[in-house]
């Protein structure tokens, strides 16, 4: 993809002066990321497009670290004038002493885009949007007659972001984003159920051609329907077999969130420590990659100007290594591995996963499910959440399944699974060979929010607690 | 409101008076800031420091909708968002019910949001209070190391202004701190963390967020996965405030509207045990998220919405109000300028029993008294009642507490929940949360563990 603007967000020579004021109070760092983002969302609801709405966001924010101190400011005035004002109350926050005067010599723009983008969304007229949406509802209620709520989103966005630092790092990236969600709500005998799926990807409106909106709206009303029969989760441990795709959630809890090396760093992390050694089933391998082409964590430079990687986490089993910021790894001495993120222009970057996945293993998924005699079949998981520190964590069951006698048979209602993540890792058994990426997801840390993917292919866990009511 | 702020009451002004033959106009301007001070290992780990402001405008013309919004007050801007909203307009779906809200005459109650003493309060004590948190926090027990001891405060005006009248403007600041604690004994870990909150920082108690922090954390160590069973739970107040915020959405009159919520024909009905009696009123001014004017510029007010277990009042912003022909209750919600307005409860609160939470837990022959739960989002489906979350807290036998006990979860059904309520704590703790919270006795909760 080529841009379609080569000319950064703000001149070079005012970037270098905005730089050099940040150092002036004796830091030995100083950053700007400025940000210009315009986005598209439209929302249909009880049959009717209730709301179209266009948003802008445009704002710089400024980071200066003098020794252990971070100093921060944002601003939303792009002038020079609020550029050297938000970079002097950075400078004051992490002062020093007296800095002298800093020449900032900055590489030329880099750019490393990883998304081929065909059709910006911001060339495609909104009336084609909401179209998409009354296309959903349509869809959706036509399912089932129970069907009795329909609900439909549209957002995309175009993010222009430019990143400099003292060390002469230049990088610009344009980040689009599309995607479509539908919620549906079906009501029988035993009261309401829920319906949800989406699709989202780091490309433009083209996404449309190679998705069908009702083909998505009809599994999240099929979803529904088939909970309006479903009976209790169970309660307590069990074999539970989980489908590939949105399952990699269970290993960007179990596991994703405890390889951030400022986790680990503060002894936060139940992975602290333990590089190089067995920290899963062999049949485990993890990988972090923001260049995954069209996915949603998939990213051209991270948030702090550095390319994507494609970063192995943990190999057969084995921890081979954690994400990085350029921060930590500055201070290890290390080369930072393109996971430095932020929500937004107002946000500090941290150690983030881009699109977290286990590659395949060998068995056919049919007969994962055939070798269970009696367990929980995921086929759908919700969110997620993890205390790093006792590596406890939970993830919802949004479409789940009981498996009897190798076979899938009744329907279950919601509810947490829970583990804790070293032990889930190597309780896994059985792994399948038809590894696919789940749906967009948003991974929040620290009170921020940033897209990610996640993916599996189908596998067994030995043993987890299933979160339900029925004995 | 108390003080008015005209800078920006007069740009919403001049947004509003551009409004055309028979198109209504809202627009919100908003201007903040905020400090965030961390403190690591006896030193700032970072100052950030920021302002921020933004205009959001809405538009309705024969009954549909168009929006938009920009996170800059810069004129050139502003004009573009209004452009953008009206553009925005032909793709809706015209509403009848689609429209303003209309100045109803309820008086606003003041209370006082703006504190001159935090306004003014020094950066370096700010540090050194946050400093002063994470050495007492060490200092409770040998075993607790500080991940994070945070200071955070923020201040924010807002204007609004429609075409059918209504004119509101004001002002508001808040602060508190907060602590996440590590426990580690030996090759295992647990976390904790506390909090507290003020209208300044000389109201903060850091001795209670050091001790609450260190607790949690200390008292989970060696815990064990339970037996899965059927038992008594005990809600901590924190954990009581999320499960009351879990609510909020199925008494939305929108929700109930659309046919979201498992109250809707339930009108009238004993859907909670006779002691639970919630109301949600942003006039008490003990709230955090107290306020004089909603989402629309309507006057906050007290509202009942189940008394003595009797369901009684939904909540409604003028547009859900109109869909089922009744008035707003002042119940509009905005997350900044950068949304549109919705409905919710704006500051849930339950009427408190009298019984401390020992009392309560001298009560309980065989239960649970919860500290933490996990997966709220994942694992809570308003719309079906579906309850499961991961937990973690102590055995209760025989009235006495026992054994930590984590890595388990607790189960029942929102609906269930409510009927199975046995007794509610005095305890009432005003958390920076939509909910305050108590000790909160429910029974026939299904633990599931081992």
């Amino acid at each position: 993809m080529s841009p379609r603007t080569d000319s950064p967000l703000i001149e070079p020579d005012v970037i270098a002066r905005v730089l050099a004021k940040g150092r002036s109070t004796g830091a030995e760092f100083s950053e700007i990321y400025v940000e210009d983002k315009r986005s598209t969302s439209a929302g249909l609801d009880d049959g009717k497009v209730e709301q179209v709405t266009s948003g802008r966001d445009r704002g710089a924010g400024i980071r200066v670290i003098a020794g252990d101190t971070t100093g921060f400011a944002h601003t939303s005035d792009l002038s020079e004038r609020g550029l050297l004002a938000a970079a002097e109350a950075a400078a004051a926050a992490a002062k020093q002493g007296d800095g002298g005067v800093h020449t900032i010599a900055l590489q030329p723009v880099f750019r490393h885009p990883v998304n081929t983008i065909v059709q910006f969304p911001d060339t495609v007229a909104k009336a084609r949007k909401v179209e998409l949406l009354q296309r959903a509802d349509i869809a959706a209620r036509g399912v089932h007659g129970a069907i009795v709520q329909v609900s439909a989103g549209y957002g995309d966005s175009i993010k222009q972001i430019l990143i400099a630092n003292s060390d002469g790092i230049f990088s610009a990236d344009e980040q689009v984003r599309t995607l479509m969600r539908v919620s549906v709500i079906a009501n029988g005998d035993a009261g309401m159920q829920t319906g949800y799926n989406s699709l989202g990807h780091t490309i433009g409106f083209e996404i449309f051609d190679e998705n069908d909106v009702e083909e998505l709206a009809i599994r999240a009303a099929q979803q529904a329907i088939t909970k309006l029969q479903a009976r209790p989760a169970p309660s307590g441990a069990m074999q539970v077999v989980i489908k590939q795709g949105s399952g990699g959630v269970l290993f960007h809890e179990a596991c994703g969130h405890g390889l951030e090396a400022d986790l680990v760093g503060k002894g936060s992390s139940v992975y602290r420590g333990k590089m190089g050694e067995l920290v899963a089933s062999p049949l485990v391998t993890v990988i972090d990659d923001g260049t995954m082409a069209g996915e949603w964590g998939a990213i051209g430079v991270d948030d702090e100007g550095h390319a994507s990687q494609k970063n192995t986490l943990i190999e057969n089993g084995v921890l081979t290594d954690y994400m990085w910021d350029y921060i930590r790894a500055r201070k290890e001495g290390r080369k930072q591995s393109g996971n430095g993120r932020r929500q937004s222009y107002a946000d500090l970057p941290m150690v983030r996963m881009t699109n977290t996945f286990v590659t395949n293993g060998s068995e056919n998924p049919d007969d994962i499910i055939r070798a269970t005699d009696h367990g929980v079949y995921i086929a759908k998981l919700g969110g997620g959440q993890v205390d790093t520190a006792s590596g406890d964590f939970v993830f919802g069951m949004v479409e789940a399944y009981l498996i009897e006698n190798g076979e899938i048979t009744e329907p279950l209602r919601e509810g947490n699974l829970i583990g804790n993540g070293p032990q889930v890792l190597k309780d896994i058994d059985l792994m399948g060979n038809d590894f696919a990426m789940g749906g967009p997801g948003t991974c929040g840390k620290d009170g921020q929010g940033v897209p990610v993917g996640d993916g599996c292919p189908t596998l067994r866990v030995k043993s987890m607690t299933i979160g339900g009511t029925a004995a | 409101m108390s003080t008015t702020v005209d800078d920006l009451q007069a740009i919403a002004d001049r947004v509003v008076a551009q409004a055309g033959t028979g198109e209504q106009i809202e627009a919100y301007v908003s201007r903040g800031g905020e400090t965030a001070i961390r403190i690591y290992e006896g030193e700032l780990e970072h100052f950030a420091s920021a302002q921020s402001e933004g205009v959001g405008i809405r538009v309705i013309k024969d009954g549909r909708t168009g929006f938009a919004y920009a996170g800059t007050l810069d004129p050139a801007a502003i004009a573009e968002v209004l452009a953008d909203a009206r553009d925005n307009v032909s793709f809706g779906t015209p509403d009848e019910f689609a429209g303003l809200a209309i100045p109803d005459g309820v008086a606003q109650i003041p209370q006082k949001f703006w504190d001159e003493e935090l306004a003014g309060y020094p950066t370096d004590q700010k540090i050194a209070l946050t400093k002063e948190l994470e050495k007492l926090t060490l200092g409770m027990d040998e075993r607790v190391r500080v991940d994070e001891a945070n200071y955070d405060d923020g201040w924010g005006e807002v204007a609004v202004a429609t075409t059918t009248g209504i004119r509101e403007s004001g002002r508001g600041n808040s602060c508190y701190v907060s602590v996440s604690t590590l426990a580690d004994d030996e090759e295992e870990t647990q976390t904790g963390f506390g909090f507290s909150v003020g209208d300044s920082p000389k109201e903060f108690n850091l001795q209670k967020a050091a001790r609450e922090a260190a607790e949690r954390a200390t008292r989970l160590l060696g815990a064990i996965k339970p037996p899965s069973k059927r038992t008594t739970v005990i809600l901590d107040p924190y954990v009581t405030s999320q499960f009351i915020s879990i609510l909020s959405s199925t008494l939305n009159g929108e929700n109930v509207a659309k046919g979201r919520s498992f109250f809707a024909e339930r009108m009238g009905d004993q859907v909670a045990d006779p002691r639970f009696t919630l109301v949600d009123d942003p006039t008490n001014p003990l709230a955090y998220t107290a306020t004089d004017i909603d989402g629309e510029g309507l006057a906050a007010r007290r509202n009942v919405l189940i008394e003595n277990g009797v369901l009684k009042k939904f909540v409604h912003s003028s547009y859900s109000a109109r869909r089922m022909n009744t008035v707003s209750t002042g119940n509009a919600t905005r997350g900044g300028f950068a949304g549109s307005p919705g409905v919710g409860c704006l500051a849930m609160q339950l009427v408190p029993g009298t019984h401390t939470q020992e009392e309560l837990i001298a009560s309980v022959d065989d239960g649970v008294l919860i500290q933490m739960v996990s997966g709220l989002h994942s694992g809570v489906n308003p719309v079906s009642g579906d309850f499961s979350t991961g937990a973690s807290g102590m055995l209760i036998s025989n009235g006495t507490i026992g054994a930590p006990v984590r890595e388990f979860t607790i189960a029942s059904t929102l609906q269930r929940m409510l009927l199975d309520i046995v007794a509610i704590g005095g305890d009432v703790d005003w958390l920076p949360s939509r909910a305050h919270g108590m000790s909160l006795v429910i029974r026939d909760v299904t633990m599931s563990g081992t």
